[in-house]
């Protein structure tokens, strides 16, 4: 592993998983004239997630935050580049191997409609997983371990005979939480697990996330477009546009200074839950997203840019290294 | 980055929404007394608005909040009477500009939506036929109401397209829905609304389905738009952040009926109703360490079995036996400030406040 | 803001595992708890006549299973004396050219035709729902070859085509079961395999795969329940197909063979005897008919009844 942002300050800490320099790209059938056309979702993205830590990724639609997730999991293959978790290569490992590896890594949906089986109850929904790996001997300790579960995420045990559409959405989430972590595993993906709940859920939702973190020393990769709840549960941010990272840095310190000018209007753009902070004169990003068909030239970003050059437009920033943060910007000194 | 100036502005807007809605009786654009709409399905009767009184002045954002199933489409709905089987309007009034509608019929209602009262939805995808440009879209929207040729239509649409800040208007005119980006669908539905000049522009959720860079221009828009124009805005949302930022007044609804109700920098500096501040509350803070987070316990009731007394009571931390046997009123508490809770009773005034 | 201090204090007292408080689950209680079945159910008791088209169904398999016991003649026994005989008390709906009676040969008729309508139709929807899965589920390279076969099967007439396979296999109740199966296993295999590329996509099948469950049971156990409402349909749609075919198939002559009979035949048979002794053909083909309509009937029923659960 000699790849540079292994050891960013953090020497005392073990990667979990990274990512190096990992490209995917996605095949759309275009039609006749054009010939078939490439997504480019992620372009040479390097991260390393550490034991124990809340990774954030935040971006915009479209930025590839929710390709990464999926990566790091092996449910995408990478289209160049490598995904290792603990080390091993994950696209080494055998069929069963990997089937052995998930064990260790989970994903929290953002839908909870749509992430349980409708026809299936509660208890075969969270004795799934014990079942496909064959946790447990006999039924009665499978449906002990289901009934811990529903306790520790907060459903009343005695629910286990019912199907997903008999609860509300943040229950449901509460289920697919519980469901993840059946098999102690080691890291979870959360793709946008709050998005999709009321503000009072969401944040017993975000308190449950929280708890279970210091019990059981999970480590999440926290994909969310919300800053103001990445702010709270994360300990380290990296921002991404059109499929390249921007900035990546401890939580605090990038509200406190975003270096990076995408970052910077991120943070300004959301809407603050207090009249007087309303600006007159706010700053807008103005345009629209580019199309990762035909990402611009030299910094993804440039198009967009108040402070893009002609540097900007040709050469493409690479992610610099700055004390504990990261910044792929040509117009930000070191 | 706030500067001076951008404070004193500030200021002034406070004390112009304060003095404009005291003195601005006579030139109510919305008034909506004691509205019920019930939707009678099969397990009940479901009171989804349960007399909702509101009144938006001439030229205001006027913020409607609240969580899922607290009423606040509905009450939209009603406006438009748009309200299908099994749902109906059992009672109250709307009056629009001096006009009563409920029990408009169809014909009459058709002809106001669109022209005096325009909505636009959170999914500006399925909003837009996809088959035809959205152009011809908007044109419709004016040769529905006004009597204009199609050559004018065109005109005034790529006008109101230049203003609501979509560029290279004249080639958008004829592009399809799917060839714009989520944040120009929006403009578009923006430019439907208004093009007409409508007296009351509904706007539900309109930014919840865009990013935040994406949902900060359109806010901006809707916000300048509404000052330019003759045109009051009810907004609907979800996100308190969205109401700090451009609502002037905001009427905090939950299970079908206001809670609280007051100008937008009284209503933060001053929150009274339990509800609103778990709601503010509920929001992660920057300025906190990482500790819990607040939260509500339990969830919005089931309309088809409402709690005894006030409807929030069993969520509520300060509830007393009374919240449990009755319903409290809208008390009013001054400077325009209205809260249904025991706690702001007359005479027993500050309560949870101080 | 000072005031939402005092409440930020009073939560820390909370319990750290912030147990849901009981109102949440009462509420519960009130969701929706309505299954699919259920759903039919309800159905049936407010559609009229889904619901008489099911008791028609029902009556007329029961008929077909108990024949023996419902008539005191022998379907196949000749008497000279009777030939044509109109319908009278004795005999109720008359005797054939052949002088055996014609309730008695209707009712032994319905067992062909309610075993050629369940059966064939059971075996196809088997083979064409393991297909569709298969096609939808693996795509590439079994997805092609599968629907190009279904394409093939569905590009020919069906009726066409079960003839083909009952001359080759010489006729009888054996070559149509055969027949109908090869036919009508096309239809299912599209619909599972459309329903199949939608479940792909949803998130709980993703769930299934990140927890490393195997893919044959994604398939059976995440994807196949979740398309059995349009199984429903479709069964309902193909049992009264495959009887108006095999009706067909035997009216043309290479369906159920002399002395065995269905209701498809006995208008075949009694065709000659039309003008003078309309009630010989008349009869089985209205049975066909009311079999038939109460099926669409029921289907109709089903799949309104089902049709808001698809779009949940």
């Amino acid at each position: 592993m000699n790849n540079p942002i292994n050891h960013v300050n953090h020497e005392g800490r073990k990667v979990l998983a990274a990512a190096e320099n990992v490209v995917k790209e996605f095949k759309l059938s275009g039609n006749i004239r054009r010939g078939d056309l490439v997504v480019h979702a992620i372009t040479d993205v390097s991260l390393n997630i550490y034991e124990g830590e809340t990774l954030a990724m935040v971006g915009e639609s479209g930025c590839g935050k929710s390709t990464m997730g999926r990566l790091f999991l092996r449910l995408l293959e990478p289209t160049a580049g490598t995904v290792r978790f603990e080390g091993r290569n994950l696209a080494d490992l055998g069929e069963e191997e990997l089937r052995h590896l998930r064990k260790q890594m989970q994903i929290i949906f953002q839908d909870p409609y749509a992430s349980l089986n409708p026809r299936m109850t509660v208890a075969q929904i969270i004795a799934e997983p014990l079942n496909t790996h064959q946790v447990y001997g006999s039924h009665k300790e499978t449906e002990a371990r289901v009934k811990e579960l529903m306790k520790k995420v907060g459903i009343r045990p005695e629910f286990t005979n019912r199907y997903p559409h008999q609860f509300s959405g943040g229950q449901r989430q509460r289920i697919g939480i519980a469901r993840a972590l059946a098999l102690n595993p080691k890291l979870i993906v959360c793709d946008e697990p709050v998005s999709a709940l009321d503000v009072s859920i969401q944040a017993q939702i975000l308190n449950l996330l929280h708890d279970l973190q210091k019990e059981m020393g999970l480590t999440y990769l926290f994909i969310s477009h919300d800053l103001s709840v990445v702010r709270y549960i994360s300990d380290r941010i990296c921002v991404m546009f059109l499929g390249k990272l921007c900035e990546v840095g401890p939580t605090e310190e990038i509200f406190r200074e975003p270096k990076h000018p995408y970052t910077r209007f991120l943070l300004e753009a959301v809407p603050k839950p207090n009249p007087h902070l309303r600006k007159e004169q706010k700053a807008f990003l103005t345009g629209e997203m580019p199309s990762p068909v035909k990402p611009p030239s030299g910094c993804r970003f440039h198009t967009r840019c108040p402070l893009a050059t002609e540097r900007c437009s040709q050469e493409v920033p690479v992610l610099r290294t700055m004390a504990e943060r990261q910044v792929a910007c040509h117009m930000v000194n070191p | 980055m706030m500067t001076n100036l951008a404070a004193n502005r500030a200021a002034d807007r406070i004390t112009d929404i304060e003095s404009g809605i005291q003195g601005a009786a006579a030139q109510e654009m919305l008034v909506i007394k004691d509205l019920k709409t019930h939707f009678f399905t099969q397990k009940g009767v479901v009171p989804a608005v349960d007399g909702v009184s509101i009144r938006i002045p001439e030229k205001q954002v006027m913020g409607i909040v609240g969580e899922s199933g607290c009423g606040k489409s509905v009450t939209a709905m009603s406006i438009l009477q748009l309200i299908s089987r099994p749902g109906r309007i059992v009672g109250g009034s709307i009056m629009l500009d001096g006009e009563e509608l409920v029990g408009k019929s169809v014909r009459a209602m058709r002809d106001i939506r669109g022209d005096k009262v325009s909505v636009i939805f959170q999914e500006p995808m399925t909003s837009l036929n996809p088959v035809y440009t959205v152009g011809r879209q908007v044109s419709e929207a004016i040769t529905v109401h006004r009597h204009v040729g199609k050559q004018e239509a065109r005109q005034q649409v790529i006008e109101m397209f230049k203003a609501v800040g979509i560029p290279e208007a004249e080639r958008r005119f004829s592009s399809f829905p799917h060839q714009l980006s989520g944040g120009l669908r929006q403009r578009v539905m923006i430019a439907m609304a208004m093009v007409c000049q409508p007296k009351l522009m509904i706007a539900d959720e309109p930014t919840t389905a865009l990013d935040v860079t994406i949902e900060a221009q359109i806010l901006h828009l809707m916000r300048r738009l509404e000052e330019k124009s003759n045109t009051s805005i009810m907004l609907i949302t979800h996100n308190m952040g969205v109401v700090a930022e451009i609502c002037d007044f905001v009427y905090v609804m939950y299970a079908g009926k206001v809670m609280e109700q007051a100008p937008v920098f009284e209503l933060f500096d001053h929150t009274k109703h339990p509800y609103t501040k778990g709601l503010l509350n509920s929001i992660p803070k920057p300025t906190e360490e990482k500790q819990r987070l607040y939260n509500i316990k339990g969830m919005v009731p089931n309309l088809l079995r409402l709690p005894k007394g006030c409807r929030f009571s069993p969520r509520c931390e300060y509830a007393m036996p009374e919240c449990r046997e009755s319903e409290p009123e809208l008390y009013d508490c001054g400077k325009n400030h209205k809260v249904r809770c025991f706690l702001y009773q007359k005479g027993q005034g500050g309560g949870a406040d101080e | 803001m000072q005031n939402s201090d005092i409440l930020t204090l009073n939560n820390q007292s909370l319990p750290p595992d912030l147990g849901l408080p009981p109102a949440e689950d009462i509420d519960a209680e009130l969701l929706d708890n309505e299954t699919m079945w259920d759903r039919i159910k309800i159905m049936l008791r407010k559609n009229k006549l889904a619901a008489a088209s099911f008791v028609v169904i029902v009556l007329m398999c029961l008929a077909a299973a108990f024949a023996p016991f419902l008539t005191p003649y022998e379907p196949n026994k000749t008497s000279l004396k009777d030939r044509l005989a109109p319908p009278s008390r004795e005999h109720i709906l008359g005797c054939d050219e052949l002088g055996r009676d014609h309730f008695t040969r209707m009712l032994y008729g319905t067992r062909v035709s309610v075993m050629i309508g369940l059966l064939p139709t059971s075996v196809a929807m088997i083979i064409g729902t393991v297909l569709g899965l298969m096609a939808g589920f693996y795509g590439g390279k079994i997805d092609f070859v599968i629907m190009r076969l279904a394409d093939v099967v569905l590009a020919f007439p069906s009726l066409l085509l079960a003839m083909v396979v009952s001359y080759t296999l010489k006729g009888g109740i054996i070559s149509i079961f055969l027949a109908l199966a090869a036919v009508k296993w096309a239809r299912t295999a599209r619909v599972i395999r459309a329903q199949t590329l939608s479940m792909k996509e949803k998130e709980f099948v993703e769930a299934a795969r990140s927890l490393g469950v195997k893919k044959s049971t994604i398939m059976f156990r995440h994807i196949l329940p979740n398309c059995l409402p349009n199984l429903i349909v479709l069964l309902t749609l193909n049992i009264p197909e495959s009887i108006l075919d095999e009706a067909s198939l035997s009216f043309l002559g290479i369906g159920a063979q002399p002395p065995s009979t269905s209701w498809g035949l006995m208008v075949f048979r009694c065709k000659p005897f039309l003008f003078e002794y309309p009630w010989l053909a008349i009869a089985p083909g209205v049975a066909i008919l009311i079999f038939v309509l109460a099926f669409n009937f029921l289907g109709d029923g089903v799949r309104d009844a089902l049709d808001p659960y698809l779009k949940d």
